[in-house]
């Protein structure tokens, strides 16, 4: 027994000095953080340099803040779960104007984070929930990406349409207009999903009108292998084309290897697969970093719903690779852009897709964040579906017409 | 007779004595001193940067704020908790190495009571409900391997490791189920306005109650295996099942009722996670203190007191890691690499205390 008291003696101390960091901890923390003179932001990323998607903030971060001259701290790999909130605690204990998270998993922490330091803005990237919560240092931001989804669906087509007209073989079999066919890899059966592979498709078949797409869902943003499997298993049974909704260079090798063209995303897979890889589509974050850090530093509001564009650069096409597009991908790519931005063309026209065989007049789809997961906001509106209007995150759902879902992940 | 000589290996390793306490610990003082060299000379090889800034940033950033120390403490606790809980089974030389997956059940029991039943029952009821509730979870996830090893003698490391990602598929579909909004995959922060089922906040701190419930855990952990009959019988088991049989332990008994235990333990680890740490319940929120535990319950010789000490060091490598892949813009594998490094050497002492090194002497043919 003598151990025990010795052991008690120990945790008792112990248990002083916790207490004591306590005591100091609790003054700290009440201290808002500083005003400094130079601006400082804080960044946090659910994985490193090694996801495409990732990559994509990480580029946008350094250069909008090596642009304007301000201070910033990166953290990565921060999963989402309470190391997030702790993450972007410890970044505003520092000093941080801004805290930025990438993840929609970061979403509950960012708010909790959010909510006790007032005088920090908290940006988070493909959240849903700043337009219901009421907080004014708390925002969302996300692109119209489904227009650059739709133009890299035109090069798609494009290349289809040549395939059909040269008699390319693909897989062992000569492509037709009747089985042309886009094989494509999602993550999650997830309106920010959906949005992406309907989009692609409306645009590849604005081009190629026969084409058909089956979408095979992984269940992860992030799974070499699954991607891989899902992208092969879509060319075995016949797909002509592949792109993807996930972030890992599972799909592209897997079409480099079988000599199907692809459509990348997040950014050029042309060093790994230069005889497949057509074009790329992503979102570039560097004018919405630009945007939140002039913002600050001219004590302006940052929009609570921010949806960045064609227009505003953040939705941006790669160099079109020639060896493996389609001629003149570029020029029509150009003249498709241009429509886009002068409103000619609208990405969801009603007019273009059905549902269950019938036109779609009238949609509510799930906007708010709350605890019934109904449609709650009427989004269709002039012959078309207001997508990334009523808040930033994509919010179409439907299930179109001509494309097949060969599973669903959650 | 020279020719002989030479087959016989220059060096030979023999067992030692028990070394003196003081002996052994200054060889793993030396073991450290050593790896942090080492580590300094593959910093400056690799990145170029000053040591000496890299291991102040190190511990910058595991004790630089208090926010940080705080964070310290919870994360030494939530990797103790799992070490507690492999503890006893490994002492009785079965190989646990499923309590990730116990963890996450646990947890995953946790989120079923604070989404279900959250709403309805008071907070005086349901806390204990939730302990209740996933104690259980954790224990019956460990039972499962116990049976088939108690009963068929089958691999339990197969068995439990199997059994973790049985358990990763099931939280990611009740993820799903519960996703907010639906179809996200992520369940968010649960009763985020009314904390229905959120361990309370002590003395303003939200880490104070888990911390708290760990250290008592840890002393009822050492009393049990120490002083109690069943901690004796474990030991027994562990040194030798026949022994067991001979002085009449009912070794299937022991095997199943120390599975229990584990998977209790898991179960609590669960709740501290989910209830008192995340509020949410995502596959990785054990992340990887099922595994990490083997190291600290093996390090510290099984001995929950020595365990404070190594899931300390673990835990400090770790946060001091991060901070230097954020100041420095390294890359997280560097971290990796450099706690790797000093766990290498960490373990590699341990051989130094119980083996000695003879060089033969060659004078003699002189």
């Amino acid at each position: 027994m003598k151990n025990v008291k010795k052991i008690l003696a120990v945790l008792m101390a112990l248990a002083l000095i916790v207490g004591c960091f306590a005591a100091c901890g609790s003054k700290e923390e009440t201290e808002p953080a500083k005003k400094e003179t130079k601006l400082k932001v804080g960044f946090i990323f659910l994985h490193d340099e090694n996801s495409t998607y990732d990559l994509n903030f990480l580029n946008g971060a350094k250069a909008a803040c090596e642009k304007l001259g301000v201070e910033y701290v990166i953290k990565t790999n921060i999963p989402e779960t309470n190391e997030c909130y702790e993450a972007a605690a410890d970044l505003a204990d520092q000093g941080c104007n801004i805290v930025f998270a990438d993840s929609f998993g970061h979403e509950s922490f960012m708010i909790q984070a959010a909510k006790e330091y007032p005088d920090v803005e908290f940006c988070h990237a493909t959240g849903t929930r700043a337009h219901t919560e009421g907080l004014d240092n708390y925002h969302n931001a996300f692109a119209s990406i489904y227009e650059g989804r739709y133009l890299a669906g035109v090069a798609a087509g494009l290349k289809l349409n040549e395939m059909i007209e040269n008699g390319t073989e693909i897989n062992g079999t000569v492509v037709t207009a009747d089985n042309a066919k886009i094989g494509y890899v999602g993550a999650y059966t997830y309106a920010e999903v959906i949005s992406g592979y309907t989009s692609f498709f409306l645009g590849a078949r604005s081009i190629c009108p026969t084409v058909t797409m089956e979408v095979q869902f992984t269940g992860s943003w992030y799974d070499e292998t699954a991607e891989k499997e899902a992208a092969t298993l879509l060319i075995n049974k016949g797909c002509n084309l592949i792109s993807q909704h996930a972030d890992s260079m599972g799909a592209p090798t897997a079409c480099e290897t079988a000599g199907v063209p692809d459509v990348s995303y997040n950014g050029s897979t042309v060093e790994q697969c230069p005889n497949t890889f057509i074009v790329s589509s992503r979102i570039d974050w560097e004018p919405y970093f630009e945007y939140i850090i002039a913002c600050v530093t001219d004590d302006k509001a940052i929009d609570t719903d921010w949806t960045g564009t064609i227009a505003t650069g953040s939705v941006v096409l790669t160099d079109v690779n020639e060896a493996a597009a389609a001629k003149d991908t570029q020029a029509k790519l150009d003249e498709v852009k241009a429509e886009i931005e002068a409103g000619k063309i609208k990405v969801f026209d009603t007019s273009t897709f059905t549902v269950d065989g019938k036109e779609v007049t009238s949609y509510t789809a799930d906007v708010d964040t709350d605890e019934n997961y109904e449609g709650d906001t009427e989004v269709i509106s002039d012959g078309a579906f207001l997508e990334s209007n009523f808040r930033s995150a994509p919010y179409f759902d439907l299930r179109i017409d001509g494309i097949t879902l060969l599973n669903e992940k959650y | 007779m020279a020719k002989e000589k030479t087959k016989e290996s220059l060096i030979h390793i023999t067992k030692r004595d028990t070394l003196p306490q003081w002996k052994s610990w200054l060889i793993r003082i030396i073991s450290i001193v050593v790896a942090l060299i080492f580590c300094a000379l593959i910093i400056v090889l690799l990145t170029g940067e000053n040591p000496i800034r890299i291991y102040a940033t190190m511990i910058q950033g595991a004790i630089g704020t208090s926010r940080r120390v705080w964070g310290l403490l919870q994360n030494v606790a939530m990797l103790l908790c799992v070490s507690l809980a492999v503890t006893p089974a490994f002492r009785m030389r079965f190989w646990n190495i499923g309590a990730e997956g116990q963890v996450l059940i646990g947890g995953l029991a946790t989120t079923a009571c604070m989404i279900l039943l959250g709403n309805s029952l008071p907070t005086y009821l349901l806390i204990p409900l939730i302990f209740i509730t996933s104690i259980l979870a954790g224990a019956i996830w460990a039972l499962i391997p116990a049976i088939f090893k108690a009963i068929w003698n089958t691999n339990e490391t197969l068995f439990t490791l199997m059994m973790n990602y049985i358990a990763m598929q099931i939280v990611s579909y009740f993820a799903y189920v519960w996703s907010v909004p639906k179809g996200s995959g992520a369940i968010g922060v649960i009763n985020g306005s009314s904390q229905a089922g959120w361990l309370p906040t002590i003395f303003g701190q939200k880490y104070f109650l888990n911390i708290l419930i760990v250290a008592i855990l840890t002393i009822v952990v050492y009393i049990y295996l120490k002083y109690s009959k069943h901690g004796y019988e474990i030991s027994v088991v562990g040194e030798s099942e026949n022994t067991a049989k001979y002085i009449g332990i009912n070794v299937r008994k022991v095997i199943i009722r120390t599975m229990l235990v584990s998977g209790a333990l898991c179960g609590i680890a669960g709740v501290l996670l989910v209830s008192g740490t995340d509020h949410t319940l995502t596959k990785d929120t054990a992340a990887g203190r099922g595994f990490t535990a083997i190291i600290v319950s093996w390090l510290a010789k099984f001995n929950p007191i020595y365990m404070v000490l190594t899931s300390l060091l673990i835990v400090f490598l770790q946060k001091g890691a991060i901070e230097i892949a954020s100041v420095f813009e390294l890359n997280d594998s560097f971290s990796d690499i450099i706690t790797g490094i000093i766990i290498f050497f960490i373990i590699g002492s341990e051989f130094f205390i119980n083996y000695k090194i003879n060089f033969n002497k060659k004078e003699e043919d002189k």
